[in-house]
C-alpha cells in the first residue's frame, strides 16, 4: 500500500510556495499564476479522467466562473480575490451540477465531444450577447485582498501569484485525499468497469457527475484567476482551443500524481514562454515537439516518473488520459 | 416455506430466438442449484434476467415474495442477489484488496466518502479475510492484472459474496481452470460461500461438478425447463442425455 505525504506537510509546502513568491523575479510571478491557474483546471480534468471520461469543453465552465466573477464584481463591486475565487468556483459549479447529470450517461468519445459541444454553445451565445461585449467582452477592476488594494505592480503580482498558488495547492491536497478515499477508488474502478460497479450497488453516473462537478469548480475558480490577472474577459475563455490547452496540461501529467498536474503546467509555460522569446517565428513547432517527446517517453504521464506502474512491464503502452475500458 | 426467488412465465426473445420462453421456477432457502444445458439454452439469459441486466418481456420475478419488476442490477444488488462472471469482471489495474474495497463500499449503501481512505486498516482487514476464506490473502495486494485466470475467477466470486447475498449467481465458476483444478476450485468457492450465501445458484457444463455439487439440477434447452429435479434423476433424464449432457457421465 503506497503512503503519501501527510496533510500537514503539503499546507507547509504550499505555504512555502507561496512565501518564495517574495525571493521570484517579477516576470515569473505572473508566468506561475497562469501556470497555477491552469493545473488548477487541469487538476481537475484529472480528477475526471480518473472515471474514465476526459473532458474537451472545460473552457465552458472557465468562462461561467470568469463571467460571473466579472458581472459580480462590476454590478456590486466585490473587488476581493478570495472572494472573486470562492463567486468563480460556485459558478462553475453550479454550472457542473445542471450539465452533469445529464452528461454521465455518456462515455469516451461521446462524452468529450458534448462537453466540446457545450462550451461552443456558450461561445456562439457569449459572442452574440451585447450586454456582455461581445466578442470584445468587457473590463473588471483592480482585485483586492482583505480590503488591501495593491497599486505597486510588483505586489499586485505577488498578491495574485500568493492567492493562486495557495488555491491550487489547497485544491492539489484536497485531490490528494480525494484520490485515496472510497470515492476515489471507485472513479478508478468506473473507469475500468462501470458495469461491474453497478453490480456491486454503486451507481456509475452518480461517480461521474461528482467528478464532474469537482472538475467544473476547478475550471470555475481558474476562470477568476485569469479574468484576475488579466482585467479583462471575452468569448475566448469559452473557446475550444483554449479547453485544449487545459488538457494538454493533464496528458502532460498523467492521471496518477496530482504534484505532476503542477510540474506540467509549470513546464508548459516554460517551454512556451522561452520558445516565445527566442523562436517567436515557430514556437508552437517547439511546444508541439515537446508534446510529443513527453507523450513518446512518458505515455502515461509526468506522473508516472514517480508514482509505481501497476501494469506489468510487458503491457502494451496505454496514454496518459485517454486509456479507460478493462481489456 | 416461500421461496427465495420465484420466477413465474419468464419470456425472452432476441428477434427469432426464444431465450426464455415460459420460465416457471421456485427456490428454496439454501439450496445448492445447478443450472445446465447447451450454448444457447437460455441459462446466462436467465442469470441476466434475475439480475436485472436483461429486461423479460413478460413474466414476473420476485425475491423473498418482493417483486423485482424492472429494477436495474444496482438496485437487485441492494436487494439481495449477486452473481460472478463466466468472463471475470474486475477492475484489472487495481489490486485485489482495491476490488474486494470497493464491493465493501458498495454493500455498505451509503454515500461514498470524500475523505475516509479506501484502505483504512478495517476495510482492508475485511477484504483480506474475504480473500483468506478463498486461500487468496497472499495476493492481495498484486494488480488483478498480473493474477492467473483461476484465481480472477475467486476474486470475481469473492467480490460477490462482500453483500452476504441471499441468492448467489455463479456463471460457470470452473470455466477457464484446468481439468486438475476443477474440483480444488469448486471446494475453495463452497467452503468460502458456505457461512453467506443461503442459496446458490450456478451455471456450469461440466456434469461431474454438478453431480458432486449441486443438490438440484435445472436443465435449460431452447428457452425452457427441460427436467428440474435431484442431480441423478436430471443427468439420467432420457431427454436431457439427449439434448444436454449428449451422454455423458
Amino acid at each position: 500500500m503506497r503512503r503519501g505525504l501527510h496533510p500537514v506537510v503539503m499546507i507547509g509546502l504550499v505555504i512555502a510556495a507561496a512565501l518564495f513568491g517574495r525571493v521570484l523575479p517579477t516576470w515569473t510571478l505572473s508566468l506561475a499564476t497562469v501556470a497555477a491557474s491552469n493545473a488548477l483546471i487541469a487538476l481537475g480534468i484529472v480528477v475526471l479522467a480518473r472515471t474514465g471520461n476526459v473532458s474537451f469543453g472545460q473552457g465552458l465552465f472557465f468562462a461561467a466562473g470568469g463571467y460571473g466573477v466579472a458581472l459580480i464584481a462590476n454590478s456590486s463591486g466585490i473587488t476581493d480575490a478570495v472572494l472573486q475565487v470562492l463567486i468563480g468556483a460556485i459558478c462553475g459549479g453550479l454550472l457542473g451540477l445542471v450539465i452533469g447529470p445529464l452528461i454521465a450517461r455518456y462515455t469516451g468519445i461521446f462524452f468529450g465531444m458534448l462537453t466540446l459541444a457545450l462550451s461552443m454553445v456558450l461561445y456562439g451565445a457569449l459572442l452574440k450577447t451585447s450586454a456582455l461585449g461581445g466578442s470584445d467582452g468587457f473590463n473588471v477592476g483592480r482585485p483586492s485582498l482583505f480590503g488591501m488594494v495593491f497599486t505597486d505592480t510588483r505586489e499586485a503580482d505577488f498578491m495574485l501569484y500568493a492567492v493562486s498558488v495557495v488555491t491550487t495547492g489547497l485544491a492539489g491536497i484536497a485531490a490528494t485525499i480525494l484520490f485515496r478515499s472510497e470515492l476515489g477508488l471507485a472513479s478508478l474502478a468506473v473507469r475500468e468497469n462501470n458495469l461491474r460497479v453497478e453490480y456491486l450497488g454503486l451507481s456509475a453516473n452518480r461517480i461521474v457527475t461528482i467528478n464532474f462537478v469537482i472538475a467544473a469548480v476547478f475550471a470555475g475558480a481558474s476562470g477568476a484567476f485569469a479574468l484576475m490577472a488579466q482585467r479583462h474577459i471575452d468569448p475566448q475563455f469559452a473557446y475550444w482551443t483554449t479547453s485544449g490547452e487545459f488538457v494538454f496540461v493533464a496528458v502532460l501529467a498523467g492521471y496518477q500524481s496530482v504534484a505532476a498536474v503542477f510540474v506540467a503546467s509549470m513546464a508548459l509555460e516554460l517551454v512556451r514562454s522561452f520558445s516565445n522569446l527566442y523562436l517567436p517565428n515557430t514556437w508552437q513547432l517547439v511546444l508541439g515537439v515537446f508534446l510529443l517527446s513527453v507523450i513518446l517517453f512518458l505515455p502515461r504521464g509526468i506522473g508516472s516518473l514517480w508514482i509505481r506502474d501497476r501494469h506489468r512491464k510487458n503491457d502494451p503502452p496505454r496514454t496518459a488520459i485517454t486509456d479507460g475500458a478493462a481489456p | 416455506m416461500n421461496p427465495v426467488l420465484s420466477v413465474r412465465g419468464l419470456e425472452k426473445r432476441f428477434g427469432a430466438v426464444v431465450a426464455a420462453d415460459a420460465l416457471t421456477l421456485d427456490l428454496a432457502a439454501g439450496q445448492r442449484v445447478s443450472l445446465i444445458g447447451a450454448n444457447g439454452a437460455g441459462k446466462t439469459t436467465f442469470v441476466n434476467m434475475v439480475t436485472g441486466y436483461l429486461k423479460p418481456d413478460s413474466g414476473a420475478i420476485a425475491l423473498d415474495g418482493m417483486d423485482l419488476g424492472r429494477r436495474s442490477p444496482r438496485d437487485v444488488a441492494k436487494l439481495g442477489i449477486s452473481r460472478s462472471f463466466q468472463i471475470p469482471q474486475l477492475f484489472i489495474e487495481l489490486t485485489a484488496c482495491e476490488n474486494l474495497s470497493v464491493a465493501i463500499s458498495g454493500a455498505r449503501d451509503q454515500t461514498l466518502s470524500f475523505h475516509a481512505p479506501a484502505q483504512a486498516q478495517g476495510r482492508r482487514d475485511t477484504a483480506i479475510e474475504l480473500l483468506g476464506r478463498f486461500g487468496l490473502a497472499d495476493v492481495a495486494d498484486r494488480p488483478i492484472s498480473e493474477l492467473a485466470g483461476g484465481v480472477r475467477k475467486l476474486v470475481d466470486i469473492a467480490m460477490a459474496l462482500v453483500r452476504r447475498p441471499k441468492l448467489l449467481l455463479l456463471d460457470e465458476p470452473t470455466s477457464g481452470v484446468s481439468a486438475e483444478e476443477k474440483f480444488a476450485t469448486m471446494d475453495r468457492v463452497i467452503h468460502a460461500v458456505a457461512p453467506d450465501a443461503a442459496t446458490i445458484v450456478f451455471v456450469e457444463h461440466d456434469m461431474d461438478i454438478v453431480g458432486r455439487y449441486a443438490d438440484r439440477v435445472v436443465a435449460f434447452y431452447s428457452g425452457r425447463i427441460l427436467a428440474d429435479g435431484k442431480p441423478n434423476e436430471v443427468l439420467n433424464d432420457p431427454e436431457v442425455r439427449r439434448y444436454v449432457t449428449g451422454g455423458a457421465r
